[in-house]
């Protein structure tokens, strides 16, 4: 890990967010305990979400890199990251609740994705293809060229998706497929969903259900 | 035999459609068919390469399979050969996306149905395998595996193999081959290509140019510095790594910076350091005009950095590799063929 570089980054972050209304701060885990529980009622006490076949699925935040998790929580607020249910809550949030919130989650121990266990072995093989090598002649690059090896995440701009949620990873593809989802930079996440068909989001979302997350910020 | 396997030339009529529906395409499709392919010039040879998957389903020796599948592996995670044959942090795929196949991001194919031929960078007639060499001096910062060994044979073997069904020696230009640059409407400006830099590189390579390890495994490549591949290398031509950069990246989306953005980044990146050329001669005016018509005058090595006098690859440091001196560079090829 390069420190300093992403000390660098986070303060250009840190602007970025400041010129858009917020403040990139340090959270405190203790103190975010207690701000969640405004957010255990989806989340779980666990931080582990909770997959739904066919209702809108809660995205496990444990193990979560902490800035990931306050950007969206402040890209909710801004209206920059669209979702009736989370702008409420999000809303109830200071900037120092959620930097202590994002804080607490990323230290939880990651639970396991749910939703992939009855995806055929077809479905599974496209969804590894997809995930470690891409589909180059539809331009799918691979999931693992950005969110790093096994899916894992990439410092705070590109989150884990390995032992995500199958409802809630396809939910979001097709978010981004469908632009009411683009609070990612540069557009990097929505030029590829927009390429992907229904089943190759079927696939990757069952692909990475099935798959370790990465271990928490309190493990490593 | 798999209907992947196949080479088109294609006929268009140029006129019939508009580049603007040329690029939406291409980006949905990097091998659309024909009648889809705006963006293609009249009368070029087209060729898909088969997948990993044609691999598995075609007719060819399980052993030979065994071969394809470890240069693949090569190719794509160069990084298991770190130390002894790389020495930055490079893949083969970090420069060639897409595994090789993909037009416009030098599809290494092309190496395949073309070569031997005589390349001026060396000034002679090289093979296949001496030019993945040359990608091993320069590129990978490191020095090759020898002629004839398994690790030459095996990425011989896949450049080989995603050529199936193109012609040798074509008569006709290759479609995407290489990294072509687009128009340049200014001279290129380093403030400019800085500042374009930080707005749409830095998240993934970093401000300083170093590339990002998640845990130790490699994710964005490195374009400068003791990570990235040497002064040497083609992609430090600034019209190269423009190529590169407006046919490829952001990662994703091809052709979405202008061409002037393009320049300006690649003008930028390749007036940052990088380990020493292994050409070297131990001065660098004296590299810079010993390779100059053949490489260099289309480099900035050994010219001044304006904003700081900082003189291109006036240094000893040849990275990781230390005093490893690539054994292909420089070694002399038909000295027993008289004048003509």
């Amino acid at each position: 890990m390069k420190t300093s570089m992403w000390g660098r980054l986070s303060l250009l972050m840190g602007a970025c967010l400041m010129a858009s209304g917020s403040i990139a701060q340090e959270g405190d885990a203790e103190r975010g305990e207690a701000a969640s529980a405004t957010c255990v009622a989806c989340h779980q006490a666990n931080g582990g979400g909770m997959n739904i076949p066919g209702g809108e699925s809660w995205p496990r935040l444990a193990g979560l890199n902490a800035n990931y998790i306050a950007k969206q929580l402040h890209d909710f607020k801004a209206g920059d990251r669209q979702n009736a249910t989370m702008v409420t809550f999000a809303n109830m949030l200071d900037d120092q609740q959620i930097a202590d919130v994002a804080s607490y989650y990323s230290q939880l121990p990651a639970t396991p994705g749910q939703g992939g266990d009855n995806a055929d072995e077809a479905l599974l093989a496209r969804g590894q293809q997809l995930a470690e090598r891409g589909d180059w002649n539809a331009y799918i690059v691979s999931c693992q060229s950005c969110h790093g090896p096994g899916g894992q995440g990439v410092g705070e701009t590109f989150p884990g998706i390995a032992g995500q949620h199958a409802g809630y990873i396809s939910a979001q593809l097709n978010a981004w497929k469908s632009d009411t989802r683009s609070n990612d930079p540069q557009n990097l996440m929505g030029a590829i969903a927009k390429r992907m068909s229904e089943e190759d989001i079927q696939a990757v979302s069952a692909w990475y259900a099935t798959q370790p997350a990465a271990e928490g910020e309190a493990t490593q | 035999m798999s209907n992947y396997h196949r080479y088109i030339v294609i006929a268009l009529s140029s006129s019939a459609l508009a580049v603007g529906t040329g690029l939406s395409l291409y980006a949905a499709n990097a091998f659309a068919q024909q009648e889809e392919r705006a963006d293609a010039a009249l009368n070029q040879l087209v060729h898909e390469p088969p997948t990993m998957e044609d691999l598995e389903d075609s007719d060819l020796h399980p052993e030979l399979k065994k071969v394809i599948r470890y240069g693949y592996d090569l190719f794509t995670n160069t990084q298991q050969l770190r130390g002894e044959y790389v020495f930055n942090d490079m893949n083969c795929s970090s420069c060639h996306l897409g595994e090789g196949r993909v037009p416009f991001s030098a599809p290494v194919w092309a190496a395949a149905i073309t070569l031997p031929d005589f390349r001026g960078k060396n000034q002679h007639v090289n093979n296949l395998e001496e030019r993945i060499a040359g990608c091993f001096a320069y590129s990978m910062n490191g020095t090759p595996p020898e002629y004839g060994s398994d690790e030459m044979l095996a990425l011989s073997a896949y450049h080989q193999w995603l050529a199936t069904g193109a012609p040798m020696y074509p008569d006709k230009p290759i479609y995407g081959r290489g990294f072509p640059a687009p128009e340049q409407p200014e001279t290129p400006s380093y403030a400019r290509g800085e500042a374009a830099y930080q707005e749409n590189c830095a998240i993934c390579h970093q401000e300083d140019g170093s590339g990002h390890y998640e845990n130790g495994e490699y994710v964005f490549p490195a374009p400068w510095g003791d990570g990235s591949n040497n002064w040497g290398a083609g992609i430090a031509r600034v019209e190269t790594m423009a190529g590169f950069i407006y046919q490829n990246m952001p990662l994703g989306q091809p052709r979405s910076l202008t061409g002037q953005q393009a320049w300006d980044i690649a003008y930028y990146i390749n007036s940052q350091e990088r380990p020493q050329d292994p050409r070297y001669t131990g001065d660098v005016a004296e590299t810079a005009e010993r390779f100059g018509p053949t490489f260099h005058n289309r480099s900035l090595y050994g010219q001044t950095r304006e904003h700081d006098g900082h003189v291109l690859g006036d240094h000893a440091n040849f990275g990781e590799k230390g005093d490893i001196q690539p054994w292909n560079v420089g070694m002399p090829r038909f000295e027993n063929l008289s004048e003509e």
